[in-house]
C-alpha cells in the first residue's frame, strides 16, 4: 500500500493512497462537516457541507469523494468556506420546515445541530404548510416528505446495504423527490437508522419520545442468533423505539424488521403477570410462595417415587446463559438427572 | 459475521439469510456489491439472495450430500484441491477420492436434478477463487442425513484449504439468540458447561466439590425428542421458554405426552401453546427486563442489560430456579447474574475470562478465552484444528426418510419468513409485525396451482400420513415443481402437525425439512 503525504491545515499527514481528503483529516483528527456522507456508504456527495479549498485549485471540492494526492495543501476551514456551508444550509432551509418542536427526531438531528453551530438566522422565515400525509414504503416507518433534504443517504443504504432497491430517486417537474417499491421492501428500518434528520420516523410505538427525555439502554437483541447491539429507548417503563447501536463490531448499526420493530410484546397484555395453578383443569392466579411450594413438593414426590430420570428439564435457547446455567445445575445437582436438553435441533 | 467481507467466495445453502439472519445477508450484500465476492447459493427455493447470486444451483430437497460430493468430484478431478494443505493438515483424502469418484456430474443430475454443466461451474467457482466461505443452516441440518451433510461441507472446505483462514470456513447460522449459550452452558443431555463430559469422573468430581453435593449422575441424559417420546421413562418436565407444541416435529404426539406427564411446569412470558398443557405456570421476566449474557453465532458472548422493571409480578428465570432449588432444600443464593458468571467462569475453562467487567469494556468477547488476559478466539482452527489432523469423512447418499409418492405426492419443507420468529410467541403479539406479515402462507409453484385449479389467495388444505392443516397459497415460482413451503410460526395451521419425526441417528434432529405431503383445494 503506497503512502501519501500531504498537509490539511497545516498539518503535515501521511495517509494510504486509496483514501479520500475526508477520511485522511478523520483520521488525523481534524473535524469537516457533513451531512450525506456515512461511514459504511459509499460517498454520495450531495450534501456539499463538506466542501474543503486545496491550494493551487480554483474550485473548493467535497471532502467525501475526492481522493488525496501527494504534496497537496489542503484548508478546512475559511471565512469562505464557513460562507459557502452557510448557503448551503440555507438553501435546505428553505425546504425543510422549522417544526423542531413537533418532530421525534429532534435533539439527534444533525442537520439541527449544524444550523445551530454556523448561527443561522432565518431572515424570510415562512410557516410551514401542514406537513402533506405521506405513503412510505412500509407501514411501520413515517415519512414526512418536507423534512427530506435529498442527501440520498437511505436510497444508497437500500441499495448497498440491503440490496433491497426499494427507494429510488425521480424527478419530477424539476425537483427531485423518492419513490418507493414497497414490494421490495423488507421494513429493516435501515434507511430510517441512516436518516440525519427527521424525515424517517418510526411508526409504531403510540408514546413518541425524543432523545433528551429517553433513557437509551444498550443491550443484546432476542431474536436471531446474530447477537446485535441495540439500544432500547425506555420512557415511564415502556421501550419506546429501539434503534441499531453504531459502535459495536456485530451490526453496525443495522437491525431488521424484528430486532427494530418487534418490541410491542414487552408490554403486551397478554404478558403473565402471576403464577398460575391449574384445579379442576382451570387455571387460577397463585402466589409465589403458594406455586413454587407445590413445585417443589411435586418435584421432590416424583423423584422419591420413580427416581430422579423420571424428570426432565427444557432449557431456553431463548434465555441467558446465567439462567441455562443455573437450570441445568437444578437439574443435575437438586433432581440429580442428566436429562436436560433444549431445542437446538429447532 | 463480518468475516464474509473478506471473502472472495460464499457459497450458502440451507439457510435464507435474508429472512432469518438480516444482519449476515447484510454483509452477504456488502460483501457481494462493494467488494464483488462471486456468491453461490444452492437451495430448493428460489431465496431473495438468488437476485444477486452469480450461480444458483437448485437441488431436489434432501440430496445435499449427492450434490457436496458432486462439487468435490469435480474439483479432485479437474486437480484444484489444495493439496499442500490437505498433506500437512489433514487426513482421509484417499478414502474420500475414492468416495467421490462414483458422483460425476452426471449421475448427480440424475438424483438432484442439478444440471451437471452448473455443477462444475460451481465447482471451479469455490475451488479457484480465495478465500472461500460456506455458510449454512438448519436447511442441511434437519435432515436424517443432517450429521452426514455438515460433514460433507466440512469435506469441501477443507479440500479447498478453507478452514482456519479469515474470509474462509464452515460457519453454520444458529437461529435462536441464544442457542450456542444454552448449548455452552450445559443445556444439554452430555455435557456440563464448556463441552465437559457427564461421563468423566474428573468432570463431576469438580462440579460435585463446586456445588457441594456428594455426586452427580453419570449416565447421559435424554435429548428433547426421547423425553417427549410417548412410551419414555419421562414423569414430570421442567420446560424454561421454550414451546415444543409448535416448534416440534410431529406434535400429535407431544401433544399426548404433555397431556399425560403426573407433573408439568411452564416457566415462559405468556401461555403458549405448552402452557396451557401445564399444572402450574411461572411468568419470567422478558429481555429488556433483565440483566446477563447471550452467545451469539460467532460465539461472542455479549451483554443483555435491564432497561424496565418486569411486568407484574415477573420474575428473572435464574431466580425462580433458585427459589424452587431453596424450597427443596438446596441453597442457591446469587444477588445477582453476575455472580451466576462468576461461577461459570470459574467452572468453565472456555469462559474462564468472559467477566461482565471486559465485556464491558471490551465488547463481546468470543470463547474460547480461558484467561482475564486472553483476547478471546473469532476464528477457531488457525494453525491446526483442535482435534490435531482434520478428518475427511466419506459418505454416500442416503434418500430422506419420507418421499412423495401416488398418495402423497408433494414434498413439504418448513422454515420461517422474515417478519416473524419461531413459534410467533412474541412476534405475533404486536400490531407491527403482524400488518407486515398477518398469516400463515404455503408457497406453493405455479405449474403445481394451476395442476390443483388454485389460484393465489386460496385456501387449501395439506395433508401428511400424521394430520392435516388448512392454509392460504401463495403461488410463486419460488419453491420448485412438486415442493410447497410453510413457515412454522403460526399455531392456527401449525405445520409441525404434518412433519415427519424420523431422526438422524447422531445428532438426534427431527427430519423437518423433508416429508410426503396432499395438497387439496379447501372447500
Amino acid at each position: 500500500m503506497s503512502i501519501v503525504r500531504l498537509k490539511i491545515d497545516g498539518k503535515e499527514i501521511t495517509s494510504e493512497k486509496n483514501t479520500t481528503i475526508l477520511q485522511a483529516a478523520t483520521n488525523a483528527g481534524i473535524k469537516i462537516p457533513t451531512l450525506c456522507y456515512h461511514e459504511r456508504l459509499n460517498p454520495i456527495g450531495s450534501c456539499r457541507l463538506c466542501v474543503v479549498e486545496i491550494a493551487g485549485y480554483d474550485e473548493p471540492v467535497t471532502a467525501c469523494n475526492t481522493p488525496v494526492l501527494e504534496g497537496i495543501e489542503v484548508v478546512t476551514n475559511s471565512d469562505s468556506l464557513y460562507r459557502m456551508r452557510q448557503e448551503s444550509l440555507k438553501l435546505l432551509l428553505v425546504h425543510h420546515p422549522l417544526d423542531c418542536p413537533i418532530c421525534d427526531k429532534a435533539g439527534e438531528c444533525t442537520l439541527q445541530d449544524l444550523v445551530f453551530e454556523y448561527g443561522i438566522q432565518i431572515e424570510n422565515y415562512k410557516a410551514p404548510e401542514k406537513p402533506v400525509e405521506a405513503v412510505y414504503a412500509t407501514p411501520l416507518i413515517k415519512y414526512w416528505p418536507d423534512r427530506c433534504v435529498m442527501c440520498l443517504r437511505c436510497v444508497t443504504a437500500c441499495r448497498e446495504i440491503k440490496a433491497a432497491h426499494a427507494l429510488d430517486v425521480a424527478k419530477t417537474g424539476g425537483t427531485a423527490n423518492l419513490v418507493f417499491h414497497p414490494d421490495r421492501c423488507v421494513s429493516c428500518g435501515e434507511c430510517m437508522q441512516l436518516c440525519p434528520v427527521g424525515a424517517l420516523t418510526e411508526n409504531v410505538s403510540r408514546m413518541k419520545s425524543r432523545s433528551f427525555i429517553v433513557n437509551k439502554v444498550p443491550t443484546t437483541c432476542t431474536y436471531c442468533g446474530c447477537g446485535c447491539q441495540m439500544e432500547l429507548h425506555v420512557l415511564n417503563n415502556q421501550v419506546v423505539n429501539v434503534t441499531g447501536k453504531n459502535d459495536i463490531g456485530v451490526n453496525h448499526g443495522s437491525l431488521c424488521v424484528k430486532g427494530r420493530f418487534g418490541y410491542e410484546f414487552i408490554a403486551s397484555d397478554q404478558r403473565l403477570t402471576k403464577p398460575l395453578v391449574k384445579r379442576n383443569g382451570k387455571f387460577e392466579e397463585a402466589g409465589w410462595d403458594e406455586a413454587l411450594n407445590l413445585v417443589a413438593k411435586r418435584f421432590s414426590q416424583i423423584k422419591n417415587e420413580n427416581g430422579p430420570d423420571a424428570i426432565g428439564g427444557f432449557a431456553s435457547a431463548r434465555c441467558t446463559n446465567e439462567d441455562n446455567f443455573i437450570f441445568q445445575k437444578f437439574m443435575r445437582a437438586v433432581i440429580g438427572t442428566n436429562n436436560v436438553d433444549h431445542c437446538a435441533r429447532l | 459475521m463480518k468475516d464474509v467481507l473478506k471473502s472472495k467466495v460464499i457459497l450458502i445453502t440451507g439457510t435464507n439469510t435474508t429472512a432469518n439472519h438480516p444482519i449476515i445477508a447484510n454483509y452477504i450484500h456488502e460483501a457481494v456489491m462493494k467488494n464483488g465476492a462471486k456468491l453461490i447459493v444452492v437451495d430448493p427455493r428460489r431465496i431473495k439472495l438468488v437476485d444477486i447470486c452469480h450461480l444458483w444451483l437448485r437441488p431436489k430437497v434432501g440430496t445435499n450430500v449427492a450434490w457436496l460430493n458432486g462439487l468435490m468430484n469435480v474439483i479432485i478431478n479437474e486437480n484444484l484441491q489444495d493439496q499442500e494443505y490437505i498433506n500437512q493438515r489433514t487426513t482421509g483424502y484417499e478414502e474420500l477420492k475414492k468416495t467421490v469418484s462414483k458422483y460425476s456430474p452426471d449421475h448427480v443430475a440424475d438424483i438432484t436434478g442439478i444440471p451437471a454443466k452448473d455443477l462444475v461451474a460451481a465447482a471451479r467457482l469455490y475451488a479457484t477463487e480465495k478465500p472461500g466461505s460456506i455458510l449454512y443452516a438448519m436447511g442441511i441440518t434437519q435432515h436424517t442425513s443432517g450429521v452426514n451433510n455438515v460433514k460433507c461441507i466440512a469435506s469441501l472446505a477443507m479440500l479447498c484449504g478453507n478452514v482456519g483462514i479469515e474470509g474462509g470456513g464452515v460457519n453454520p447460522l444458529r437461529g435462536q439468540n441464544n442457542v450456542q449459550g444454552s448449548c455452552d452452558m450445559g443445556g444439554l443431555p452430555n455435557v456440563f458447561t464448556g463441552y465437559q463430559a457427564v461421563t468423566d469422573g474428573t468432570v463431576r468430581d469438580k462440579f460435585a466439590k463446586a456445588w457441594k453435593v456428594s455426586a452427580l449422575p453419570e449416565k447421559v441424559g435424554l435429548t428433547v425428542t426421547e423425553m417427549t417420546a410417548l412410551d419414555g421413562p419421562i414423569k414430570a418436565l421442567y420446560i424454561m421458554g421454550e414451546n415444543p407444541m409448535l416448534s416440534e416435529a410431529d406434535i400429535h404426539h407431544v401433544a399426548k405426552k404433555l397431556s399425560s406427564l403426573d407433573f408439568l411446569v411452564v416457566q415462559d412470558l405468556f401461555l403458549t401453546e405448552t402452557a396451557k398443557l401445564a399444572d402450574v405456570v411461572l411468568p419470567s421476566a422478558c429481555f429488556a427486563e433483565k440483566d446477563g449474557t447471550f452467545t451469539n453465532t460467532e460465539r461472542k458472548v455479549l451483554r443483555v442489560r435491564k432497561a424496565l422493571d418486569a411486568k407484574g409480578e415477573s420474575i428473572e428465570d435464574h431466580q425462580i430456579i433458585s427459589a424452587i432449588s431453596k424450597k427443596m432444600g438446596y441453597e442457591m443464593d446469587y444477588p445477582n447474574s453476575s455472580s451466576v458468571m462468576d461461577e461459570i467462569n470459574r467452572l468453565t475453562p472456555s469462559y474462564g475470562g468472559i467477566t461482565y467487567d471486559r465485556i464491558e469494556k471490551e465488547g463481546g468477547l468470543a470463547w474460547p478465552c480461558p484467561t482475564l488476559d486472553h483476547p478471546g478466539t473469532p476464528i477457531l482452527h488457525i494453525q491446526r484444528f483442535t482435534r490435531g489432523e482434520g478428518v475427511f469423512f466419506p459418505i454416500e447418499y442416503q434418500p430422506s426418510a419420507e418421499l412423495p409418492d401416488a398418495e402423497y405426492p408433494f414434498v413439504l419443507t418448513t422454515g420461517r419468513v422474515h417478519a416473524h420468529y419461531h413459534t410467533g410467541t412474541m412476534t405475533r403479539k404486536g400490531n407491527a409485525l403482524n400488518q407486515i406479515c398477518p398469516e400463515a402462507l404455503a408457497e406453493i409453484n405455479v405449474e403445481d396451482a394451476k395442476a390443483l385449479k388454485v389460484v393465489d389467495g386460496e385456501y387449501v388444505n395439506i395433508v401428511s400420513r400424521r394430520g392435516s392443516i388448512r392454509i392460504k397459497a401463495l403461488v410463486s415460482e419460488i419453491t420448485d415443481h412438486g415442493v410447497v413451503f410453510v413457515p412454522f410460526h403460526f399455531y392456527e395451521s401449525a405445520v409441525n402437525n404434518l412433519t415427519n419425526c424420523a431422526l438422524d441417528p447422531v445428532s438426534k434432529i427431527p427430519e423437518l425439512k423433508i416429508c410426503a405431503v396432499k395438497i387439496v383445494k379447501a372447500a
